[in-house]
């Protein structure tokens, strides 16, 4: 069976890595602190994928999710990568 | 509040108490199981000893020499006869022995291996490191060196040791005494320690097998007086007992030498007491009791689940300024108003701070005395209490309010009680929404009970079959300012949960209104005078002349509660399911409710104009003209329901579901081939004929066959009552309008009951193959799994009833079991939910600051502000555009 990628799945949403010279763009348009902003654990599956494309990703890196939603069709979400377990 | 933090928590350590520490901590040692002397005086070295703290008046402290409210208890322990484990540390001490070498007590691992491990565990700090990581950690290498069946030190063979729960080890089926645990336990080097997440420093494993037992102070566990002079002990002192004497008669048996087994029955004793005073509901062994049979309530009862320390005394508290007491409706107060019983009233009060402005008032109300009525009997507010810049309080009676009223001055404090206008907030529990708990202002009523609108039933889930609700008096300014802004029922009128009206008409009221405003009836001058002699309109309706008598059309005087330019077109219910013509309406025009500039034009008012919900109108109004508006329209709409239909007089009884004779024997006919089909069926599938459906086996091909059999015959036979049940008959009325029941229920009384179900399926459970004795084994035909060919008019027979009641129990079991298991689901979200907030960015945060959603709901919209989830409504604009236009 080859790799299977779960980005492709239908239920997972978009991850895209966020280009590191954008993350303070990005930061001054929601006026939010780095730290403060919602992680994904390094072993995230989706995060998992992403490294098989853009190479070992760095903790503190940002990840752009593009979700679908009831209220307003699609919605972006930020994560900054983080080495912590989750359970 | 005075005096402020004085002491803040620095840190916290978590530790074990050593048998030294224990005995360091302790004012005495407790030997006699015995606690008052004949006289009542507490024994020495008693349970009760004076060393443990006072509890009775006029005694003094062994220990400190305080009295009773200065000194705050101390400890005593207890030397236990032999050791036993202690249930806490059970998990802990199976790790210990699991981990460890039973010779040498290194732990099991090689050298290089405690290196290497010893790496990262230093690498991080017992006490500031997250406990949950240092968890995972020493759970991978303990788990590692459970593995080891040989110690890599010492080279012996090791024996798994099997947990006999609760508290016995077992190695090879033998016990290994607390005595050989402790050994073992004390084998094992404090350097080892770290792998277990022990910190050596304040901890040692023996320490989990007790030698010495804490005794807390009497202040823990005061015993209570009886009237009968009865001293009773409270449950820890009674455990305590049975510890100290189970442990005298151990020690005693040790030293005379009796035989083994003795000695390790007392000691077996010793452990369950030890136990069970520390967990009385621990697995695996029977709960101490009472002499009354009733369960101890031992440490751990004392702090667990809803009853225990957390959740009843410091999560939750018991609060002043507030009362409770039973229901009951009152539609003649406005949906912001509650009903206040004077008894209720006179105890609740409102402190009044006095100043320069209020003075002269204020000194009036002390001077009315506790309990004032004017000339006509009526309830005036009183003052209780005066409170002195010092802080104390001056009773106020009907021979000192003259003389007290002159008293007060500028700084003091008044407590006044209850007045009409007061804001209060009102409550019923279980508090599910935000308006399970809305402000009220008071209306003071003779009468018992709290009384409210009808209308407002609806979100606090209430009725009156003797439901209680409580009333809290707001005491600052600030929450009396919030409570009316947005706390108050016409605020709450629109549901965060859909983005529409949650209050609104019910049962009676839509009736009503569906009989005031169907097919647009006329009424006399006196009818009409009568009905709106109810409400307190700013409008009349407008009169037609006919024969030169005056007469009102239903429409107009429903009209009279509208507002003045408002715009509305929907369908009603009643025509909801009809395409081109409405077939319960004549004019065809009336399919759509029409308003226009507030005149009903069209249309027939239901629960889709003004049921809670779904209420169009009141939605519409909310949106136009606000909630004061909104609250008008309801309080006006509900009086003129009740006023018309106490004019009209609406009743039914079993009469209403007489049909004629043939469609009884029509009922019979279906009821008969229902049966037919389903015996057919049944022979098919015994002849193995029967065709699976996709993706079903045979027997549920059956199955689903027979309940569209069962299904139909019922929906069949109730059509043909219903054809002889018109609008005019009194169910159909509230079925047809959405005020209480259904159309199916109509059929279930005049048609047939059909078939009973549990879980979906047709009954077939009880006996052996069969529901009841009375049926054949395997017998698979309607009769026998629950199909119900009366209806409840012409009665049940007796199989059809208990059958009946089985299905009937599946709704109890199921809202019995919801409601507890959303409650515990409500909990949790509660807990996990509490402190998250929205900023003015519409961003959610908690209180660090972490943004749990950049944009609330992802759209940043408030749903009570949502045209029922949408942005708008685009239909009604329009129509109230071009209605304004002409
Ligand atoms: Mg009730
Ligand atoms: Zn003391
Ligand atoms: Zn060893």
């Amino acid at each position: 069976m080859g790799k299977f990628n779960v980005l492709q799945h239908d239920l997972v949403p978009e991850h895209h890595l966020v280009d590191a010279k954008e993350e303070q763009k990005i930061l001054k348009e929601l006026n939010v602190a780095k730290d403060l902003l919602p992680k994904i654990s390094r072993n995230d599956p989706a995060v998992k994928a992403l490294e098989e494309i853009h190479g070992p990703l760095e903790n503190g890196r940002m990840i752009k999710i593009i979700r679908k939603s009831p209220t307003v069709g699609l919605s972006t979400y930020y994560r900054i990568v983080t080495g912590e377990v989750f359970k | 509040m005075t005096g402020g933090i004085s002491k803040r928590i620095n840190r916290i350590q978590f530790a074990l108490l050593s048998p030294e520490e224990i005995r360091k901590m302790s004012q005495v040692k407790v030997i006699t199981a015995d606690t008052y002397d004949d006289d009542g005086y507490p024994i020495e070295r008693g349970l009760m000893d004076l060393h443990l703290g006072v509890i009775e008046p006029g005694l003094k402290c062994a220990t400190c020499g305080g009295k009773v409210d200065e000194c705050p208890g101390h400890f005593g322990h207890i030397e236990l006869a032999m050791p036993v484990v202690h249930v806490g540390f059970i998990k802990e001490i199976k790790t210990f022995l699991d981990a460890t070498c039973k010779s040498c007590g290194r732990i099991k691992l090689t050298d290089d291996e405690i290196a290497s491990y010893r790496k990262k565990f230093d690498a991080m700090s017992l006490s500031s490191s997250d406990p949950e990581i240092i968890g995972l950690m020493s759970k991978k290498v303990t788990d590692e060196a459970s593995q080891r069946m040989v110690c890599p030190h010492c080279g012996v063979q090791q024996v798994k040791v099997i947990l006999d729960k609760p508290t016995t080890f077992r190695e090879e089926g033998i016990k290994v005494t607390p005595k050989e645990i402790r050994e073992r336990l004390e084998r094992i080097p404090d350097d080892d320690l770290i792998f277990f997440g022990l910190n050596k420093e304040v901890a040692r494993p023996e320490w989990m097998v007790l030698t010495v037992l804490l005794v807390p102070p009497i202040n823990v566990r005061p015993s209570i007086t009886l009237e009968t002079g009865e001293r009773s002990e409270d449950d820890l002192t009674h455990k305590l007992v049975d510890i100290i004497r189970i442990s005298q008669r151990l020690r005693e048996s040790r030293d005379n030498g009796s035989p083994q087994l003795i000695i390790e029955d007392l000691w077996d004793l010793l452990q369950f007491h030890v136990t069970t005073y520390f967990d009385n509901q621990t697995a695996g062994i029977p709960p101490a009791r009472h002499r009354s049979g009733r369960a101890l309530k031992t440490l751990v009862q004392r702090l667990k689940g809803k009853e225990g320390r957390f959740r009843s005394n410091l999560s939750g508290k018991r609060v002043n300024f507030s009362a409770r007491t039973v229901i009951s409706p009152e539609p003649f107060l406005s949906i912001n108003e509650v009903g206040v019983p004077e008894k209720a009233a006179r105890e609740l009060t409102v402190p009044l701070t006095v100043n320069i402005f209020n003075l002269e008032s204020v000194r009036n109300f002390v001077k009315n005395g506790p309990a004032p009525r004017d000339e006509f009997g009526k309830y005036l507010p009183g003052v209780n209490y005066i409170i002195r810049p010092d802080g104390r309080r001056i009773r106020v009676s009907a021979q000192n309010a003259e003389e007290n009223s002159k008293r007060v001055e500028v700084g003091w404090v008044v407590e006044r009680q209850l007045m009409e206008g007061d804001i209060v907030l009102f409550n019923r529990q279980p508090s599910l929404h935000r308006m399970s708990m809305m402000a009220h202002t008071v209306r003071i009523l003779p009468g018992q009970t709290f009384r409210f609108n009808l209308a407002v039933c609806t979100p606090y889930n209430a009725d009156f079959d003797g439901d209680e609700m409580n009333l809290h008096i707001v005491q600052k300014e600030e929450a009396r300012a919030e409570a009316r802004i947005i706390m108050k029922v016409q605020e709450q009128i629109m549901s965060p949960r859909f983005g529409g009206p949650i209050i609104g008409g019910i049962h009676d009221h839509i009736t009503s209104l569906f009989l005031l405003t169907h097919e647009n009836p006329l009424f006399t001058e006196e009818q009409m005078i009568h009905i709106m002699s109810y409400v307190n309109p700013e409008k009349t309706p407008v009169a037609v002349v006919k024969n030169g008598k005056r007469y009102y059309h239903g429409r107009d005087i429903f009209s009279a509660v509208l507002p003045d330019g408002l715009n509305l077109k929907f369908t009603s219910k009643l025509c909801a399911s009809s395409k081109a013509k409405c077939e319960y309406e004549s004019d065809p025009a009336d399919k759509e409710v029409v308003i226009v500039n507030g005149k009903m034009i069209h249309g027939t008012i239901d629960e889709t104009a003004i049921g809670p919900f779904s209420g169009i109108i009141i939605d519409k109004i909310f949106r136009k003209y606000g909630p004061a508006e909104a609250a008008k329209f309801i309080d006006r709409m509900t009086r003129l329901a009740v006023g018309f239909i106490s004019q009209r007089g609406f009743s039914t009884g079993i009469k209403d579901y007489d049909i004629p004779e043939n469609a009884v024997s029509r009922i019979k006919e279906i009821s008969d081939e229902a049966t037919v089909r389903i015996n057919k069926l049944i022979e098919t599938y015994r002849e193995g004929m029967l065709q699976p459906a996709p993706g079903r086996s045979v027997e549920e091909t059956l199955e689903i066959e027979i309940l569209s059999v069962t299904g139909g015959a019922r929906d069949e036979s109730g059509k043909v009552a219903s054809a002889y049940l018109g609008l005019t008959n009194p169910s159909v009325i509230m079925a047809r309008s959405g005020a209480r029941a259904k159309m199916l229920n109509i059929s279930e009384v005049a048609g047939m009951v059909g078939q009973q179900s549990v879980r979906g399926g047709r009954l077939n459970r009880g006996y052996y193959g069969r529901t009841l004795p009375h049926f054949k084994v395997d017998d698979i035909g309607g009769k026998a799994r629950g199909f119900v060919k009366s209806s409840y008019k012409s009665g049940l027979d007796p199989l059809e009833y208990f059958l009946h009641s089985i299905g009937g129990r599946e709704g109890l079991v199921d809202t019995a079991v919801r409601t507890s298991r959303s409650g515990y689901m409500q909990r949790r979200l509660i807990n996990a939910f509490e402190d998250l907030k929205v900023d003015e960015t519409r961003s959610v945060q908690d209180t660090i600051g972490t943004v749990i959603q950049f944009k609330y709901g992802e759209d940043g919209v408030d749903p009570t502000r949502s045209e029922r989830g949408e942005t708008v409504d685009l239909d009604y604009l329009i129509f109230d555009a071009e209605q304004e236009v002409q």
